[in-house]
């Protein structure tokens, strides 16, 4: 599997997406500057990381999602490449129009860090192959706007669609449905809030995001 | 040219930040309020002295809002405020 990671200003989870896709893939993926143009040829994924792009500033993922790289990384989710939003990442891709809805301030106005217990709801995506088909798995988040609006089409469509990924198992933020992750209308491109980059390895804890790395080198190859 | 952009969240959308002033206020003894509503101003000084509405509401709908979430009102400020 050949993947890029996205670099904006003010991302901070990078390099432990990076090293997640080198574990489970066993090819370094190549780090691309939000000002690059074009990405590297051949790619099956494309990783949008987790952290503070542009501190934050105007909306979270706001200016990050109107950074040059972003037009090359629409195109290349047209083209069909997969594309992996985690946490900002998530709200990079809302903002930039590749997935529905918005993330607004966590209705407890709290920054959230913790481990949560999420349902896999559609284990049938390329992310979630190897996610246990209705089962648990947790893994950590660590935001401050992670709670998840659309209206209530928008809503009662991606769960008509099968397009909710991921759900807390308890509210967690004021999320609508407690929606923790969604993919595309292709099934493409899933943002998600928590992150599985952070647990890849026993040292971290928990090892439930590896499966989802896992999956995609699988579905992906 | 000078605008100002008034950003708020669209009605029915939840406001934590509202919220949270609210209870403030309620704290220092402001019982009499029944709502807030948080949102932002954004000052624009344009160099081109012909830049229109249109452009401001162009500027709008590409960055500085998100019209999933948020409303916006354009206002021109007068020579004389400015």
């Amino acid at each position: 599997m050949r993947s890029a990671v996205i670099v904006f200003p003010g991302s901070n989870c990078d390099r432990d997406l990076a090293q997640a896709l080198l574990q489970t893939s066993g090819r370094a993926p190549t780090m691309v500057w939000h000002r690059d143009t074009e990405l590297p040829d051949g790619l099956d994924l494309i990783g949008v990381p987790g952290g503070f792009s542009y501190g934050d500033y105007l909306r979270s993922g706001a200016m990050a999602a109107r950074s040059p790289v972003m037009r090359a990384v629409k195109a290349a989710a047209e083209r069909g490449v997969a594309v992996l939003g985690v946490c900002n990442g998530f709200q990079v891709l809302t903002e930039a129009g590749m997935l529905p809805g918005a993330l607004m301030r966590n209705s407890g106005i709290r920054f959230v860090g913790r481990d949560v217990a999420l349902t896999v709801e559609n284990s049938r995506s390329p992310f979630t192959g190897r996610l246990p088909a209705g089962g648990t798995i947790t893994l950590p988040v660590a935001h401050h706007d992670g709670n998840y609006q659309a209206d209530e089409a928008t809503l009662d469509r991606l769960e008509g669609e099968g397009r909710v990924a991921l759900r807390y198992a308890e509210d967690v933020n004021g999320s609508a449905r407690d929606i923790a992750g969604i993919v595309n209308e292709r099934g493409n491109v899933l943002g998600m809030m928590p992150h599985p980059e952070r647990a890849v390895e026993p040292a971290h804890g928990r090892t439930d995001g590896r499966r989802l790395f896992e999956g995609l080198v699988e579905a992906l190859g | 040219m000078k605008y100002r952009v008034h950003v708020t969240l669209k009605p029915g959308v939840l406001d934590p930040q509202g919220k949270a002033i609210h209870h403030a206020l309620e704290g220092l003894g402001f019982g009499d309020v029944r709502d807030v509503r948080a949102g932002k101003l954004i000052e624009l000084d344009l160099a081109d002295e012909t830049a229109s509405q249109g452009d401001v509401e162009d500027m709008c709908r590409k960055l500085l809002v998100n019209t999933v979430i948020e409303n916006f009102r354009i206002e021109r400020v007068e020579a004389a405020e400015a």
